[in-house]
């Protein structure tokens, strides 16, 4: 077969779930419910292969909160998990345990105080990882395409080359992946201030345009009452001036196929295509926090949507990963990629030196992002970057048949 | 070498440097789709910052993407450093109390 052919239809092995879900990793996750439990828990996970971490600080629980764990523990690349607790907290380890089971992994919980202390904690974490490390090793394997993968883009320490290079880069590769029969997840809609109309001009359908609309004049409002825009200091030092500026730049990772319609996080989408994520908190009596506190928060939220590989495009730099899902670190801005390479994986940037066009820089972002779907490690996985940031908010639990949620 | 700028849209009336420009006056190539002009820099500015590509009246709207990302707070000429301290969002106000080099804030106490 020549390369051209392999590279059309890319064809490599995944670990299938009993969801029909098709992971790119088979991973181990711990999940602790509060603060209190998060040294044990990164302690039991500390130098072990395939075991990442993801938690959740509040004593007091909050449900969208838990629907993101559950999500995340539930998500294709996970096959096992252990939750661990202190045993104050309102949040139950043994609830997710036993959620989990349902979904056909294997997985294991225990309070800290019921155990004893750390030590003892940390031995019985370390034994229960190394059984479920076993349960999951013969795991079926099977044949996964482009049209098995949700992909998620995240943009952050954005500059003028982002929306230039790095975001139309990310946008064109999204329309093969969509035209691939996969799935595409946008999100930050809080960096779509200004384009409303241009947002509306891409929907589906009239429920879709409905939904862009709504999502739009929420996150405008939301702004407006919290008196944060989505635009930080490194991106003005970059070059942007304003938010509307930023938005128009960060819109471009959608690229150019219908946008079929809005998700909130923790909600798969419900078939393929490219689709927007709300993560902008609904209406409740607490305004809980800011709309996007970091983007590591934002990246979660693409993965609690089932995005077995997230993109991350970034102008100025960054050194954040993320454990669940690989991050790929796209930069429009080749100064960065040479100064940050052992952080960058693709440099965008090729294109606005001439270097390269467009689609062959996003045919080779194909050939990345399919590469580390096979089994390489992205930059920031080999580096053993796994940050999370999972915060207190409100959204509303989608109506189920909205579509299933992940 | 000429420092580059990337003009986005035909109706933008700015550009974004892929070069610094560390002196002025310099001239600065236009690329676009309709093929390559020059503008000259008045100002030093730096990659990725935007240089006005035509004068610009206080109160008219900056485009770039071929939509408005701002408006000119006061008049800016051609080849002039467009950014926080002549241009400003329709939404964000606090963005116009940041550093215009750094962008760091200057509004929040550290007392």
């Amino acid at each position: 077969m020549s390369d051209a052919a392999t590279t059309s239809s890319p064809c490599w092995l995944g670990y299938l779930r009993s969801d029909g879900r098709k992971g790119v990793r088979n991973l181990v996750l711990v999940v602790y419910t509060v603060e209190c439990a998060q040294h044990v828990a990164h302690a039991i996970a500390a130098g072990e292969e395939d075991v990442h971490v993801v938690g959740f600080p509040g004593c007091y629980d909050n449900q969208y909160a838990i629907r993101l764990m559950l999500a995340l523990c539930r998500h294709p690349n996970v096959g096992a998990v252990l939750a661990v607790g202190l045993g104050c907290e309102y949040t139950r380890p043994d609830k997710i345990a036993e959620v989990v089971r349902e979904s056909g992994r294997p997985a294991e919980w225990f309070r800290i105080q019921d155990v004893g202390g750390t030590k003892s904690s940390v031995e019985r974490g370390n034994s229960v990882i190394s059984n479920l490390k076993s349960q999951i090793s013969d795991c079926p394997r099977v044949p996964m395409t482009l049209a098995d993968l949700v992909v998620g883009c995240e943009c952050g320490g954005s500059d003028g080359t982002s929306g230039l290079a790095g975001n139309p880069v990310v946008g064109a590769f999204f329309d093969r992946l969509v035209d691939a029969g996969g799935s595409a997840i946008f999100e930050e809609i809080v960096e779509m201030i200004g384009l409303n109309q241009i947002m509306l001009d891409r929907a589906a359908s009239p429920q879709a345009r409905e939904q862009l609309a709504a999502a739009y004049d929420k996150a405008v409002r939301y702004c407006r009452d919290v008196r944060q825009w989505s635009a930080s200091p490194g991106n003005f030092a970059g070059g942007l001036t304003t938010i509307e500026e930023k938005s128009m730049g960060a819109f471009a990772k959608s690229g150019t196929r219908p946008i079929q319609g809005v998700i909130k996080v923790s909600q798969a989408p419900p078939h393929a295509g490219l689709w927007l994520m709300d993560s902008v908190p609904d209406e409740h009596f607490m305004q809980f926090g800011y709309t996007n506190p970091n983007d590591t928060e934002g990246i979660m939220d693409l993965i609690s949507a089932g995005a077995q590989i997230v993109l991350f495009v970034t102008g100025r730099g960054s050194v954040i990963g993320s454990p669940v899902a690989p991050l790929i670190k796209v930069t429009g801005n080749s100064r960065t990629y040479q100064r940050m390479i052992d952080d960058m994986d693709f440099d965008a940037g090729r294109v606005l030196s001439g270097e390269t066009t467009l689609d062959q820089a996003a045919d080779a972002l194909r050939d990345l992002i399919v590469a580390v779907a096979r089994g390489r490690q992205s930059k920031p996985e080999a580096l053993g970057h796994r940050e999370y940031f999972l915060m207190y908010k409100h959204q509303d639990t989608p109506p189920l048949e909205i579509g299933c949620r992940a | 070498m000429t420092p580059r700028c990337f003009q986005v849209h035909p109706s933008d009336s700015v550009a974004t440097l892929l070069d610094d420009v560390p002196t002025a006056p310099a001239t600065v190539g236009v690329l676009s789709s309709r093929g390559q002009s020059e503008v000259t820099a008045t100002e030093p500015i730096v990659q990725a910052h935007k240089i006005a590509l035509r004068d610009i009246r206080a109160g008219e709207p900056i485009v770039k993407f071929g939509v408005a990302i701002g408006a000119a707070i006061s008049d800016i000429r051609a080849g002039q450093w467009v950014h926080l301290h002549n241009c400003k969002s329709n939404f964000d106000q606090r963005s116009q109390t940041l550093d215009v080099h750094t962008g760091a804030t200057t509004d929040t106490k550290y007392e």
